[in-house]
């Protein structure tokens, strides 16, 4: 009990101390996070309920939530797959310029969304590369849902790479190649043995890439052309409705992106939890499984 | 020197009992040429358009773009005030990481959560909640503007935006190495004599510093792209409180898209740069955390 008790006094700091860094820690963390969630929900509801709910009646706001549920519901899945495959092939084999290629897959983080939007424009716009043609064949890209989803697209391209690469690279490459010696077929192996492993990293990656592909606005904002109704995303609507002054509407349409971000950290939060009680299941197992085990300590 | 010689060794490539068997598995060339499709037909490709819609300039017709007074006085708002929230962002991070990982405290799970709120909260609801805040009728611009403090429609509102913005970033690289110091180094520091502090700085802090500074690339590589949450706060006056990427908008709004493609090939080699930057800090916390 003594030893417990004089190896907890020097490996931390006196009361006072933890008490202040504790103290400020979360006076930061209430004055810039806490406050800014609590200050969308407080003015939306400003005028009471009945406000509340007049700016998402309205017809344009209906059609920003669609426009955006679309958007997410196209770019999501494309990205999914996408890393997926990146994943798999990053992770799984050594090849000349891997790093490169890493690289490469997490350019779009980098990229400013105004850019991002800026290079669908050079391409697709009136005065780019495919302008003439597209306005020959009567298709539109640009001020149109097709320019919205592909720079949604570009904005969270790397999100599910970026989860699955270093979860694939720690578990190796061990127990698919089991399965295939034990004959299975290539996409037995990856739903039945790397598709359970990777799960929890999936689900992560996948509401992390939906909430910033429903939420995104710099990219979307130029290429997306504000028109009303038509090709106004939730966070264009946004910005629009505040530009008019018309406060409570724009906090309103704001709270249902808000809710959508803290279902986010709830979802985060579950899966990390799960996945570390998976971990320490596994840890407390008999030894027949002494890899999954070892992992996990 | 190819570019895979000085990219970043992979923790799966510190495996080497799992090099050996490489082409076992299946899928490599699908997953591959998917991969390289994709990101060719999405990323690379109209990446490609900025640049070359750029060799369609002069190069004094460029350099004019890039170097009118009005856009130096954005970068130099757009680099000051990402530099002063990163830093701000390195202190404050590394703070709430240490109270996360070292000490226990009601609510700490809730909080724990929340630092990833400027990942998930979309910018443009962060720009206008912010805003509602600190302007002069707001919450706490109510009690700051009397005693002259300004925070909203300035640069101020500026770096408020971006430390919002970058505060994760931080607090998500600093984190996991903090858990995983080893507390027999500071035993053996203490019981050598050192204070708690002296621990800090000399046992501490060099093990998490290459962490410190990754956050603080990335923090900083954020906020110089950042739009969303700022335009709202920042008051967008031009010279005083405009950045980059809004001078950017500008210019397109103009049907200017050769300058607005000038500057964005400056941002764009920024964000090369910095990638290059991030790349390297993590190749080196690695390889301490490796060599430990």
């Amino acid at each position: 009990m003594t030893s417990l008790a004089t190896k907890r006094v020097i490996t931390t700091e006196a009361p006072w101390v933890r008490f202040t860094l504790i103290g400020i820690a979360l006076a930061f963390v209430f004055l810039f996070l806490v406050l800014p969630l609590a200050a969308v929900f407080t003015e939306a509801l400003r005028k009471g309920f009945g406000a509340y709910l007049e700016g998402l009646r309205e017809p344009d706001a209906w059609s920003a939530i669609k426009l955006t549920l679309i958007t997410a519901a196209i770019a999501v899945p494309l990205n999914l797959v996408f890393g997926v495959a990146a994943a798999w092939c990053i992770a799984k084999y050594e090849f000349r310029g891997k790093a490169f290629l890493t690289t490469l897959v997490d350019l779009p983080f980098s990229v400013s969304p105004v850019v991002a939007g800026l290079i669908y424009v050079l391409m697709f716009g009136a005065q780019g590369w495919f302008g003439p043609w597209l306005a020959a064949h009567d298709i539109k890209i640009i001020f149109a849902i097709p320019g919205i989803v592909l720079a949604t697209i570009f904005v969270t391209f790397p999100f599910i790479a970026r989860e699955l690469i270093p979860l694939m690279q720690a578990q190796g490459n061990d127990e698919e190649q089991a399965a295939i010696v034990l004959g299975a077929t290539g996409w037995q192996t990856f739903w039945y043995v790397t598709l359970p492993n990777i799960k929890w990293g999936l689900i992560y990656g996948v509401i992390l890439c939906n909430a910033r592909a429903m939420g995104e606005f710099g990219a979307v904002s130029v290429v997306s052309g504000h028109i009303r109704g038509q090709t106004n995303t939730m966070p264009l609507h946004v910005e629009i409705l505040y530009n008019e002054y018309q406060s409570v509407a724009a906090f309103s349409v704001a709270s249902l992106l808000a809710l959508l971000a803290l279902v986010t950290l709830v979802i985060k939060s579950v899966v990390e939890w799960r996945h570390e009680r998976e971990m320490q299941a596994a840890a407390d197992l008999p030894p027949e499984r002494p890899l999954v085990a070892k992992e996990a300590l | 020197m190819t570019a895979a010689s000085i990219g970043v060794p992979l923790p799966g490539a510190a495996a080497p009992s799992r090099g050996g068997s490489k082409k076992v598995l299946p899928g490599f060339n699908l997953t591959l040429g998917y991969t390289l499709l994709y990101l060719s037909l999405i990323v690379l490709i109209p990446l490609s358009a900025l640049v070359f819609k750029t060799f369609t300039l002069s190069w004094e017709q460029f350099w004019a773009a890039i170097s009118s007074p009005r856009v130096l006085a954005s970068y130099r708002l757009t680099f000051g005030a990402s530099l002063i929230a990163a830093l701000i962002n390195v202190v404050f991070g590394l703070l709430v990481a240490w109270v996360l990982v070292r000490y226990t405290f009601p609510g700490k799970k809730v909080v724990d959560a929340l630092v990833d709120l400027p990942f998930a909260l979309p910018t443009a609801v962060a720009g206008i909640s912010l805003t509602a805040l600190l302007a002069g009728n707001g919450w706490i611009g109510q009690y700051l503007e009397p005693l002259g403090i300004k925070l909203a429609f300035n640069p101020n509102g500026v770096v408020i935006a971006l430390i919002f913005i970058g505060l994760p970033f931080v607090v998500r690289t600093v984190q996991p190495v903090l858990e995983d110091t080893e507390k027999e180094l500071e035993e053996a520091a203490m019981c050598l004599g050192a204070t708690r502090w002296q621990t800090f700085i000399r046992v501490i802090f060099p093990s998490i510093a290459p962490a410190l500074l990754t956050g603080f690339a990335m923090a900083f590589a954020r906020a110089i792209g950042e739009y969303g949450s700022v335009i709202f706060i920042a008051g967008n006056m031009p010279m005083v409180s405009e950045i980059t990427p809004l001078v950017i908008i500008g210019k397109l709004e103009q049907y200017d898209y050769a300058g607005a493609t000038a500057v964005a090939v400056v941002m764009l080699v920024m964000s090369f740069v910095l990638l290059l930057v991030i790349n390297a800090l993590q190749g080196w916390q690695r390889r301490r955390s490796g060599g430990a």
